[in-house]
């Protein structure tokens, strides 16, 4: 199949494994940003093919994984009223709350139904004009402009019936947080490719030059990623520290103007805790005063600023690159996709459900041996 | 298609348009019911007696039953509709422990508001895919339940069949170096539903691999392969059919991602939604576990028939002390097939 397959090749992937091979002289830790990059590196078992100097640490950038227990516990809260259709995208329902998940509310009779697009929720609501619906906002910048379209459409069309429960992040802050912080490995980073088809990557200059690290713009089928790897171990080992585009027949340095003007039409920046990072400022967005009668948060009342994480979960930590899934004591026993301790063992694109799912058995420690792993 | 669909026979005369809850009831109209559409239909000698149970003498050799619900989403979709699954889904059941599947039973529980036109094309559906199988519908039950206590239309049947060979047909079977063949491409049902259900627009309209799979294996029976395991790959997909041979036998399981065929309109789809076609339902495709001198063999006679015409061998059984499904995957590194935990759900971004 043309864009996937000849990214999968064999032959093509090994060859560009052994370019990184001959250019790496010291080790180096790369962090690759996006969630479907680190699902993709463990499916594919890319980190079994690279140099034993080179280490990958897995990112933030899993919209299910830095999305706050509050916000969860709201959601939940909001999908328990007898008036809501709650709308989400599927791997939201599985991720624990306090005390449940959405599929416990659904199941205690709240009428929650998995969408594959808030323009999808948006019908809902002119369909069912006696419900408020109300679409469970999560992700990054690559799920904004979808969200803001339909507040835009909603308010465009008089459809009061329609909210937004906005759990929107940005990236560019939250890499920043990271390289901010006194514990910081990361020397350099596989930015997602999806996020910059959006915003484009002029981003990223600032954050390259302040804190001198390379930012590889990467796609995510395996040869995308050892390509974005051998342009990162390339600029390290040649002391630059630039911005770089590997994912070329998709991102544009200026990104998609149109939906740019759409997220801030629709939006504006607030600060926002992370699950495992903590509060970032100016990284997530909130509903701008002029689409404020969208926000759920004006109708249902706000999210609680408390924090109630797990203490046995050492998903910060993963979440930071400080820590693989494999070094967490509950990985495997306590903390499985049936039993999540964490956000990052419920989505598809956690850095641990997709260790469990492609490693955890014992052969799998064999196959980390061989690739040089902890 | 629904659209599509001509009856054979012209929709007998009714005043109702759709089911009531008086269909269920015992009364007069419920006879209507059931002598203009399920006895119309399913007509044979032991539905026509109309007994409280079916009686029928059983082939010499020894007897499988196995039972399911049927509860898909949306009813009709492309390639299929519930009445065929319902019905090719317990065949399948139980060509997959070798049998030759003789006789169903099929119970209905319709919701209070659900068309009768509905379900005269549901019924004539089951009839054809019956008919296919050669297999009678010799014994049924209908209820209704209140509007809103159901979801249209769910149907549940039953199969008994007959074993004619003296193979143990089952996970214990499993040897050491037993191939792994796979019966056609991958994926389809559960794209063809969840297009259908969700009213996704792709390119080409996916059809679903619903079939009955009864006369492949018995063809591989007859010609004396010695058949070890069988499953077909319904919920799931392969990768959960894999992993409950591979716990029940204890078998350690290599398969080569390469080989497993999976058409691109199902690859392009499951790509779009984050998906991986290994864990995708399907309705008439199984796995077979066979010694490895009867692989090609095997390939062969499979592929004589229409729906087995993309069989392929995809790995192999390496010892019986694992428990775990490895998969050599494209770029030629290995990692686990595993279970999924719950069903696959689309990624986000």
């Amino acid at each position: 199949m043309k864009y996937v397959s000849e990214y999968r090749n064999e032959k093509s992937v090994h060859q560009m494994a052994a370019a990184i091979e001959s250019r790496i002289t010291r080790p180096w830790k790369l962090m690759e940003v996006c969630g479907g990059q680190t699902h993709a590196i463990v499916r594919f078992g890319i980190d079994q093919i690279l140099p034993k100097d080179l280490t990958l640490v897995h990112g933030p950038g899993c919209p299910i994984c830095v999305t706050p227990t509050a916000w969860i516990d709201k959601a939940i809260e909001v999908a328990s009223l007898s008036q809501v259709t709650f709308c989400s995208f599927g791997d939201m329902l599985r991720v624990p709350g306090t005390r449940e998940d959405l599929f416990s509310a659904k199941a205690r009779g709240g009428d929650v139904r998995v969408v594959y697009s808030p323009l999808d929720a948006l019908k809902l609501a002119e369909k069912l004009p006696e419900r408020e619906v109300v679409f469970f906002a999560v992700g990054f910048e690559t799920t904004a402009p979808a969200t803001a379209l339909a507040v835009h459409q909603a308010k465009l069309k008089g459809i009061r019936n329609f909210s937004l429960l906005i759990a929107h992040v940005l990236v560019p802050p939250a890499m920043e947080a990271i390289l901010s912080s006194p514990r910081n490995q990361v020397q350099g980073f596989l930015a997602a490719g999806h996020v910059c088809t959006v915003m484009g990557f002029h981003e990223y200059d600032p954050i390259a030059l302040k804190y001198r690290v390379p930012i590889v713009v990467t796609g995510f089928e395996p040869l995308d990623i050892l390509e974005g790897v051998y342009l990162a171990v390339s600029q390290l080992e040649e002391g630059r520290f630039e911005v770089e585009n590997q994912y070329r027949r998709a991102v544009e340095r200026s990104g998609n103007l149109a939906a740019q003007n759409l997220i801030q039409t629709v939006f504006k920046v607030v600060t926002r805790p992370w699950r495992g990072l903590g509060e970032i400022p100016g990284s997530g967005l909130g509903m701008n005063d002029a689409y404020r009668e969208f926000d759920a948060e004006s109708r249902f009342g706000t999210v609680s600023k408390e924090v109630k994480e797990s203490t046995f979960c050492i998903s910060g930590e993963i979440l930071q690159g400080l820590k693989k899934p494999n070094e967490c004591p509950a990985f495997a026993s306590r903390c499985t996709p049936d039993h999540p301790l964490g956000a990052t063992m419920v989505s598809m694109e956690g850095a641990c459900a997709a260790y469990y799912r492609y490693r955890h058995h014992k052969e799998a420690s064999e196959i980390s041996q061989v690739a040089g792993e902890p | 298609m629904k659209e599509d669909f001509m009856l054979s026979c012209p929709l007998p005369k009714s005043d109702a348009e759709r089911v009531q809850l008086a269909h269920g009831g015992g009364g007069r109209l419920m006879q209507n019911l059931i002598e203009s559409v399920f006895v119309r239909q399913f007509e044979n000698p032991h539905l026509i007696q109309r007994h409280d149970s079916a009686v029928f003498e059983a082939p010499p050799g020894r007897l499988a039953l196995t039972t399911d619900s049927y509860v898909v989403k949306p009813l009709f979709f492309p390639g299929g509709d519930i009445g065929s699954l319902a019905v090719n889904g317990t065949i399948n059941d139980l060509a997959m422990a070798g049998a030759r599947p003789l006789h169903l039973s099929a119970a209905f529980i319709l919701e209070e508001g659900f068309l009768l036109s509905d379900l005269h094309q549901v019924v004539e559906s089951m009839h054809r895919a019956a008919q296919a199988a050669r297999v009678t519908i010799v014994t049924g039950d209908t209820k209704v339940v209140d509007k809103g206590k159901g979801d249209g239309l769910f149907i549940n049947t039953t199969g008994v069949g007959v074993l004619e060979h003296g193979l143990t047909i089952a996970p214990s079977s499993v040897q050491v170096g037993d191939a792994i063949l796979v019966s056609g491409d991958l994926g389809r049902h559960g794209i063809a539903v969840m297009a259908a259900r969700e009213g996704l627009d792709f390119e080409t309209t996916i059809q679903s691999d619903c079939a009955p799979l009864a006369e492949p294996i018995s063809a591989l029976l007859n010609a004396g392969i010695e058949i070890h395991c069988l499953r077909d790959l319904t919920r799931g997909g392969l990768a959960s059919a894999l992993n409950e041979i591979a716990s029940a036998s204890l078998a350690k399981i290599y398969v080569e991602e390469c080989q497993i065929p999976v058409e691109e309109e199902v690859q392009a789809a499951c790509e779009i939604l984050g998906f991986d076609p290994l864990y995708v339902a399907n309705e008439g495709r199984f796995v077979a576990f066979v010694p490895e001198r009867l692989k090609e063999k095997t390939l062969s006679l499979l592929r004589e028939f229409p729906i087995c015409r993309n069989a392929s061998s995809i790995g192999y059984v390496a010892d019986l002390k694992g428990s775990v499904v490895l998969l050599k995957n494209r770029i030629g590194t290995e990692r686990i097939m595993d279970m999924l935990s719950g069903e696959q759900l689309p990624r986000i971004c």
